[in-house]
């Protein structure tokens, strides 16, 4: 069977698959839309957060990502599972223990206030409406690079399956789907990682390969990664920060909090039956993640091992990467750099004419490699390759069985596909249930809601669908832009909701608006007001980074401490909170008398 | 909130203390902080401050969340608030 043949095949089947799912739970009542019902166990959440929680992004470019940067990609590992930690200890037992469908309804109720849960509607529509763009475009590129469409028809396609099981199904269809979704992007990520480990090192294991020697060698392959960089004028695989170690510090605990604080996870932990399942319910959460954020670090130094060996001969054969015959002939390039020619995320430059291909650093700052690269006659780096590719390419690059390949295509847009629905999901909850029932009509019939709640699905839809066509040109900025506004306004209002009795409603709602403010203002005076190029006002912050250096996508922690800063000393001024809130705080924080989800105001 | 409680809270807290330190050590610290110190160890192939921002933190995180279950369960029971 040819390649494209078997690609519709399976990611045919893995449709057929979520919509038999659909067609099996659909949702009758508003607790079925919203919590699954409720009784979801913790190990099948868990495995529902993972496919919920792992987008395009971690799928697609995480491991790209790491392979360019080096040692710095861990602060996306570290940070994108440390947040878990932060949510098992801080939120998810205790928002379970409260026991409303929202989480915006959290904040209402605590902060005896429809402005603050207002507010946070607000909040989380910009954070989940910023982050829904980023799936919708990864559906697009999924499905013009396997299937050979366009990516245009490739979000139609998307958005048609999404919608029969999110509309229908609510949170009951999306669960069993992300179930299954999480198993097909499971296989797909860890299957080509265990050819290539193997490949390289004889070690099935990804997370022990990449810490094993070459085959064949008594080499480290770390250590020969970092050798061959280096010698190309690359910064040392194993050391280079992300930026300076403040930012890296900063950037890393600001997506730990952007983590915690995404209302789509939060909303996760609701559909259990117990305090005790939320609990439990996290750490099998983080277990399925580990899985493929363990692997995705191997995934990316190999990756850059092969794509580095490919183009220069003197990898394998220890040689000199410098001599003229090291460098592969362009004629003689592999059938997989013909196919990514194609789709424009691999280019190649023939910049010396001299036909083969030169791949190296030419900013380097090593004026060792500068001098080698000169006297060889390089007139520069020849080829560009766009981050995606190292996931995407990766069982090409590394020879691998064509339905490999298509896996990997299903395994990709099962990513995109469950994040975008769960986002999807909590846009819908916040619109039918904190909007309409809790502040435009609130003696809705519970049908009526149900239906509100499905008009609204399908209104998010079709407006996630038309941003994803058009997107407005800053994609690549959004998810950022979605964790800086996570931490800086729901996290430390939900947590300080928790935490601090005296927590009143003056305060929460300063802080979150003066937390998202400052986070707002900070990466709009890098990208410009509302991401529209020209606005850019850095002089007024005093240049780019301006704050310790410290860049905009890092700067989410930054807001949070802000928020907190702010409503503490609102609070102080202020009346505390009415006894019966006092209480509240108090039975949220034990375990004894959860009860099963409701909705009630 | 009554006697009974504020032990209990003072007993979560402990806990979520103790647990959040071993969270900062191991990510900020031995993975940011102390990386470059900790490279000169080696773990197999990896240099062990790599180790720790790459792998070894995310191994700990998913062990320090079924820990935080499991003690919770015996704070719950100790106090008396445990789910029926």
């Amino acid at each position: 069977m040819d390649l494209q043949t078997t690609i519709y095949l399976v990611v045919g089947l893995s449709f057929a698959l979520y919509i038999g799912i659909a067609i099996w739970a659909r949702a009758g009542s508003t607790s079925e839309f919203y919590v699954a019902g409720g009784g979801v166990g913790p190990r099948v959440n868990g495995m529902a957060t993972a496919a919920d929680w792992m987008s395009a992004a971690s799928f697609i470019s995480m491991a790209g990502l790491i392979s360019n940067m080096g040692y710095g990609g861990g602060l996306f590992l570290m940070g994108w599972t440390g947040g878990y930690v932060l949510l098992a200890l801080l939120l998810a037992p205790y928002l379970r223990k409260f026991g409303k469908f929202t989480v915006p309804q959290f904040i209402g109720d605590r902060y005896y206030s429809q402005t603050a849960s207002t507010v946070a509607v607000l909040c989380l529509l910009v954070a989940s409406l910023t982050y829904i763009i980023g799936q919708m475009t990864g559906v697009g590129v999924a499905f013009s690079r396997f299937l050979g469409v366009s990516s245009d028809t490739g979000i139609y396609v998307g958005m048609a399956i999404v919608f029969t099981y999110a509309v229908f199904g609510g949170m009951k269809g999306i669960t069993y789907t992300q179930v299954a979704q999480y198993v097909v992007l499971i296989f797909a990520y860890t299957i080509p990682a265990i050819f290539i480990s193997m490949q390289l090192t004889g070690n099935p294991i990804p997370q022990l390969g990449l810490g094993s020697d070459m085959t064949g060698s008594d080499i480290s392959l770390l250590q020969k990664l970092d050798q061959v960089v280096v010698e190309l004028g690359f910064g040392q695989y194993t050391t280079t920060t992300a930026g300076s170690t403040l930012n890296m510090f900063v950037y890393t605990l600001s997506l730990m909090i952007g983590t915690a604080g995404l209302p789509h996870v939060i909303m996760r932990f609701f559909t259990v039956p117990s305090v005790h399942a939320a609990r439990l319910s996290a750490g099998w959460a983080l277990v399925f993640i580990a899985i493929l954020y363990t692997t995705a670090p191997a995934v990316a130094g190999m990756a850059k091992m092969n794509l580095i060996g490919t183009v220069n001969t003197a990898v394998a054969s220890n040689g000199d990467l410098y001599a003229a015959e090291s460098s592969l002939k362009y004629e003689e390039r592999p059938d997989w750099m013909k196919r990514w020619e194609v789709t424009g995320l691999l280019k190649f430059e023939d910049k010396n004419g001299d036909g083969r291909i030169q791949y190296y650093n030419d900013k380097s700052k090593s004026e060792e490699a500068k001098a080698k690269a000169e006297a060889a006659g390089w007139k520069g780096n020849e080829l560009s390759v766009n981050a995606d590719i190292i996931v995407l390419a990766n069982p090409e690059i590394a020879l691998l069985p064509n339905w490999v390949i298509a896996l990997v295509a299903a395994g990709g847009l099962a990513a995109a596909l469950s994040t975008a629905a769960g986002l999807l999901l909590a846009i819908s909850s916040a619109i039918s249930h904190d909007l309409v029932k809790g502040v435009f009509n609130p003696n809705i019939s519970e049908k009526g809601e149900l239906m509100a709640g499905k008009v609204a699905m399908s209104v998010s839809i079709v407006v996630a669908g038309y941003l994803g066509l058009n997107p407005p040109g800053f994609a690549a900025g959004t998810v950022a832009l979605a964790f800086g506004i996570a931490a800086s306004s729901l996290f430390p209002a939900i947590m300080m909701g928790i935490f601090s009795k005296k927590m009143n409603k003056e305060g929460a709602i300063a802080g979150m608006l003066s937390g998202l403010f400052i986070t707002l203002f900070y990466v709009f005076a890098h990208k410009g007001i509302f991401f529209i190029k020209g606005t850019e006002y850095l002089d007024l912050i005093g240049g780019a980074n301006s704050f310790f250096g410290i860049t905009p996508e890092a700067f989410g922690a930054i807001g949070a401490l802000v928020n907190f800063g702010v409503a503490f000393l609102v609070d102080r001024f202020t009346k505390e909170p009415p006894e019966h809130i006092q209480h509240l705080v108090e039975s949220v924080r034990t375990p004894r008398g959860a009860k099963a989800v409701d909705g009630r105001h | 909130m009554d006697k009974q409680g504020e032990a209990y809270w003072k007993a979560t807290l402990g806990l979520l203390t103790k647990i959040l330190v071993v969270w900062f050590i191991v990510s900020f610290g031995a993975g940011i902080l102390f990386a470059d110190l900790l490279n000169g160890i080696h773990l197999g192939g990896y240099p062990l401050g790599f180790w720790f921002a790459q792998q070894g933190s995310i191994y700990i995180f998913v062990a320090l969340i079924f820990y935080y279950a499991k003690k919770m369960d015996e704070i719950d029971r100790k106090f008396d608030v445990h789910e029926e």
